[in-house]
């Protein structure tokens, strides 16, 4: 109706049409970029209490966020086809670099993360890269495939995405592993992978969990299950952060203390306040419709991700945006679960929220992703 | 087996994907519920619950001990104040390591291997986290400069401000005023453990001890708002303690001091009470201490030289020390004899310097050995016969001399704010028996009748029996405290009744009071040299107290016997006659004589008062 009404004025339609192609033109999503936009404001206004009040921490974010934001609208440039036909050697290379973690890999408190380049290049954190290249390998491996794909192609695809998980597994991060691995079956699961092997799969992990426990995970992550099954078995040592997070998101209550009058945050009671623990200082100065509001945010994200990923043109899109999509999902899902008490604590930052440089490139890179499968489009399809 | 070669359906891929991502979408908003779910559960539905732990997080109700009260003299002079003292303590926990943390200071300021060894001991206490740990108090301007300059390297490391008591007169009120010390465990469980939640000190002898509770006052409480670290970032809500209540004591600090000084070197006391009122002017017991060294706690060297001093300076002579009282309680057995009817002014004995009991050897003997001649009792209290009163015990015996000494306040503590004070010994048939198995002898009766024997009195006592002498009868019982600031409670004393003592004939009174007033300004009484030139009446009466036993037909003699065996001399006394304002006791350890040693003490105590007295009347009167 309103292209109806476009119609019959003279000249709107052009003008509608250049406006629509200005952001065409930069291959920018103006819809999810505004979205992006708030919540790292919002995200800088929460950091600015968690911190302590420090600009210092701010502005350092600050400076995070333009870095991302360059590297999304790089990324954005790109054509999708370039991203499906490097996929392979992405992959290859992300999982060399993994191998090389393991074997020359640097890192803090017992968790080797970093490869340091050679030649003066800085340490870069293939994990991190491997967040968007495992959905873009299983989305190149699948998207040429007859979907929905066989037990066969499962297979594959299944091995695609447990190789590099299990490699990180072993560094050890647990949370990054959960993302890359839920990033993976995410594509199978948009793929269309029949029930009856989703099924099939979700017994077989279930019955793989007691293997899991016993003989691939750290005492330090049992110890965090075990935490998060009974936090006030411990309460001033693993059980602490648990207790002090859920005491600071019920203090908040219906409207919160208000900004910067957090006392478990301000006070320090909270630990990790400005990182993993960032909703629970929302939660704590906002109260319960702050977080509400947040939420709102993040789910407009969300949607417009999935939004971008049904109009996507080929199945390569299709399936890579809303495996992405999702991904970016379950950082908030985990997150806040672990934080609230419904999840074990695993390291999954708050996206764009939590302090921290990494997840917010890796982040907006894959928004990046989106936006280049969006705004390229092919006249053909039509 | 399908073939992946089976060409795409784009149709059916499209289908497929559009369900999917409506499920995607359901999941998405299923994951989202379950969140708002539990915020919803921990927000609104528990908010309550961890309201109150997010306040018990940060908020602590901290006691505030409150001020001690003051305790002043008669006069208004500070003879106990609140000092701030500094130290220096250790808050381990801010501390990365607490054994170079001492190094560091120790590095700054002296701190001696003892001060460490107490640090250890109370590190091993019980103590809340961030408690600090005492490292060395009392420290002096410099040591709290050269701390604070090199403040920001010493981690862990602070500065505390404490208010401690502080005695103006040291040593001078040792025995009568006390000391306050660290509280032990042992003294927090006696009193109200909340009261005393943030004191330190607990009053340890004297005064400080009697009066603790109206001293003391009432905590308060503050609530204050802490971080994690536990460091206090603001006061939230404070309930102000009641400071204790401020002490006006009877003493007289400048007659106290003047009491110190006669004594000087020599083991003593010195009793002075107001006759009028029994109020406490002067309590002296030397040698003694400086009781502001037990205040933060006295090192362990210091402690064991005063502890296993010969001189015995921490034993308060004027409240447990025992003596035998001798002549001294000559004047109260003369009235008892009177009132008795078993002698009578007419009355008098030949003395010769010996006496004996019919039917048993022993001579008792006078202290002077040719005797006195004719005696009555007026000339015998004068010149302290003992022949006469060998007589008197005779008749009176042991049952009639105790009720008169005892209706002086002998055989017990008649304080009314005094606990430490001992009872003395007033010996009666039924304790011999008791204690000794034996009967008691008409020889006891005469050892009693000099004051020798089994008789043990205090000086404070003493003093007692001769304001109650001076007052003819009215008992006034001795009393530290002068009066209070207003307090909540009523001032809690001893519960102790003595009655006014009657005489059938009250003109005996002032008999034996001439009979005393003989003593010093008679041609032959025996403290006649002590009397002289005075410009007032005084009243006292001279003794002697045995400290070795003088075998049977042995001769004292005090140049042969070592200084510790020589006799104690002893003197009662008031004045003046008319209108008492002053009554003393003085005892001078192995001072000889009372009439050499005693007496001019207490003539020179007499003088101080009296002529203060009047200057303070002149200047009264002049106003």
């Amino acid at each position: 109706m309103s292209q109806d009404f476009l119609r019959q004025m003279p000249g709107a339609e052009s003008h509608l049409k250049q406006s629509q192609g200005l952001a065409f033109r930069l291959h920018l999503d103006p819809i999810l970029l505004g979205l992006l936009l708030v919540l790292c404001t919002i995200g800088l206004g929460i950091l600015y209490s968690a911190s302590g009040q420090s600009m210092v921490h701010v502005e350092k974010q600050l400076v995070r966020f333009g870095l991302a934001f360059f590297v999304m609208f790089v990324f954005a440039q790109l054509d999708p086809i370039v991203y499906k036909r490097w996929s392979p050697w992405l992959f290859g290379l992300g999982v060399l670099a993994l191998v090389g973690v393991l074997v020359f890999g640097t890192g803090a408190k017992g968790a080797q993360r970093w490869l340091q380049l050679p030649g003066g290049l800085p340490r870069v954190q293939p994990s991190e890269f491997m967040k968007l290249v495992v959905p873009m390998m299983v989305a190149w491996f699948l998207s040429s495939r007859y979907l929905p794909p066989s037990l066969k192609a499962v297979l594959g695809a299944l091995l695609l995405i447990f190789l590099p998980v299990l490699l990180i597994v072993k560094q050890p991060d647990l949370g990054t592993s959960i993302l890359i691995a839920a990033s993976g079956v995410f594509v199978l699961m948009f793929a269309g992978i029949s029930w009856r092997l989703v099924a099939g799969f979700g017994a077989l992990i279930a019955g793989f969990a007691p293997v899991m426990w016993m003989f691939f995970m750290r005492e330090y992550q049992k110890q965090r299950v075990l935490t998060f099954l009974d936090p006030e078995s411990d309460p001033l040592g693993s059980g602490w952060n648990i207790i002090q997070s859920k005491t600071a998101i019920g203090s908040g209550g219906l409207w919160g203390k208000g900004w910067l009058e957090g006392t478990q945050s301000q006070l320090d009671f909270l630990p990790e306040s400005h990182t993993d623990f960032i909703i629970a200082v929302c939660a704590e100065e906002f109260g319960f419709m702050g977080v509400l509001g947040l939420l709102l945010l993040y789910l407009l994200i969300v949607f417009r991700g999935l939004y971008i990923a049904v109009k996507a043109q080929d199945s390569y899109g299709r399936i890579l945006a809303g495996s992405l999509t999702l991904t970016f999902f379950v950082y908030i899902f985990v997150n806040i679960g672990m934080v609230s008490g419904i999840l074990p604590v695993v390291g999954v930052p708050l996206p764009l929220v939590s302090y921290g440089g990494t997840s917010a490139v890796t982040l907006m890179a894959a928004f990046g992703v989106l936006m280049s499968i969006h705004t390229h489009r092919k006249m053909l399809s039509r | 087996m399908r073939s992946d070669r089976r060409l795409k359906d784009s149709n059916r891929e499209k289908r497929i994907y559009a369900f999917r991502t409506i499920l995607a979408a359901l999941f998405v908003l299923g994951l989202t519920s379950a969140l708002i779910i539990r915020l919803y559960d921990l927000q609104l539905v528990n908010h309550e619950h961890f309201q109150t732990l997010s306040d018990k997080n940060r908020m602590q109700l901290q006691p505030i001990s409150p001020n001690r009260g003051l305790i002043y003299d008669r006069n208004g002079v500070l003879l106990a104040d609140n000092k701030p003292i500094f130290s220096v303590v250790i808050i381990p926990e801010y501390s990365k390591n607490v054994d170079e943390s001492i190094a560091s200071i120790q590095e700054i300021i002296d701190i001696t291997p003892e001060h460490i060894k107490r640090f250890k001991k109370r590190m091993r206490r019980s103590r809340r986290p961030y408690q600090s740990v005492i490292l060395k108090s009392k420290l002096n301007e410099q040591e709290i400069a050269r701390i604070e300059v090199r403040r920001h390297e010493l981690k862990g490391i602070e500065i505390q401000a404490e208010l401690a008591r502080y005695y103006s007169m040291g040593s001078a009120t040792a025995h009568s005023i006390g000391y306050v010390g660290r509280i032990n465990e042992k003294e927090l469980a006696a009193v109200d453990a909340k009261n005393y939640s943030a004191t330190n000190y607990i009053g340890k002898l004297g005064v400080e001890r009697f009066y603790e509770s109206e001293l003391h006052g009432v905590v308060g409480y503050q609530t204050v708002e802490t971080n994690a670290s536990n460091r206090v970032l603001r006061v939230l809500d404070r309930i102000a303690p009641t400071p204790g209540r401020n002490l006006t004591l009877h003493i007289d600090s400048g007659l106290q001091k003047k009491a110190v000084e006669l004594l000087g070197a020599k083991r003593g006391a010195v009793v002075a009470i107001e006759p009028s009122t029994g109020g406490i002017l002067t309590l002296v017991s030397t040698p003694s201490f400086d009781p502001n060294l037990f205040v933060t706690g006295i090192d362990y060297k210091s402690y064991s030289a005063l502890r296993d001093s010969l001189d015995l300076p921490l034993f308060n002579r004027s409240l447990k020390g025992q003596y035998p009282p001798g002549s001294t309680i000559k004047p109260v057995l003369g009235l008892g004899g009177l009132d008795s009817g078993v002698t009578n002014r007419a009355f008098s004995i030949w003395d010769e310097g010996k006496y004996q009991l019919k039917n048993d050897e022993r001579i008792y003997r006078d202290w002077k050995r040719q005797g006195h001649g004719r005696m009555n009792l007026f000339s015998s209290i004068a010149q302290s016969c003992d022949i006469y009163f060998y007589d008197l015990a005779f008749k009176m015996g042991v049952d009639n001399m105790s009720k008169y000494l005892g209706d002086f306040g002998f055989g017990q503590n008649t304080a009314l704010d005094i606990s430490e004070a001992r009872d003395g010994l007033l010996p009666t048939r039924e304790w011999k028996r008791a204690l000794k198995g034996r009967a008691w002898y008409p020889g006891d009766s005469l050892n009693m009748g000099i004051g020798q024997g089994f008789m043990l009195s205090t000086p404070l006592q003493l003093a007692t029996a001769s304001a109650v002498m001076a007052n003819r009868g009215r008992w006034v019982q001795p009393a530290l405290l002068k009066l209070a600031s207003v307090g909540a409670r009523p001032i809690r004393q001893r519960k102790i009744e003595m009655n006014d003592i009657q005489m059938i004939n009250p003109e005996d009174w002032d008999y034996i009071i001439d009979a005393m007033s003989e003593v010093m300004h008679g041609k032959r009484g025996t403290a006649r040299s002590s009397g002289r030139r005075a410009s007032y009446r005084m009243a006292g009466k001279t003794g002697t107290a045995q400290v070795v036993g003088i075998k049977q037909g042995e001769k004292y003699d005090a140049e042969a016997l070592s200084e510790r065996n020589r006799d104690h001399a002893l003197f009662i006394g008031f004045a003046p006659v008319i209108n008492p304002k002053i009554a003393v006791a003085v005892i001078v350890e192995n001072g000889g004589g009372g009439s050499t040693s005693a007496a001019p003490i207490a003539r020179a105590l007499f003088d101080e008062w009296i002529l203060k007295l009047a200057a303070s009347d002149k200047t009264e009167s002049m106003e």
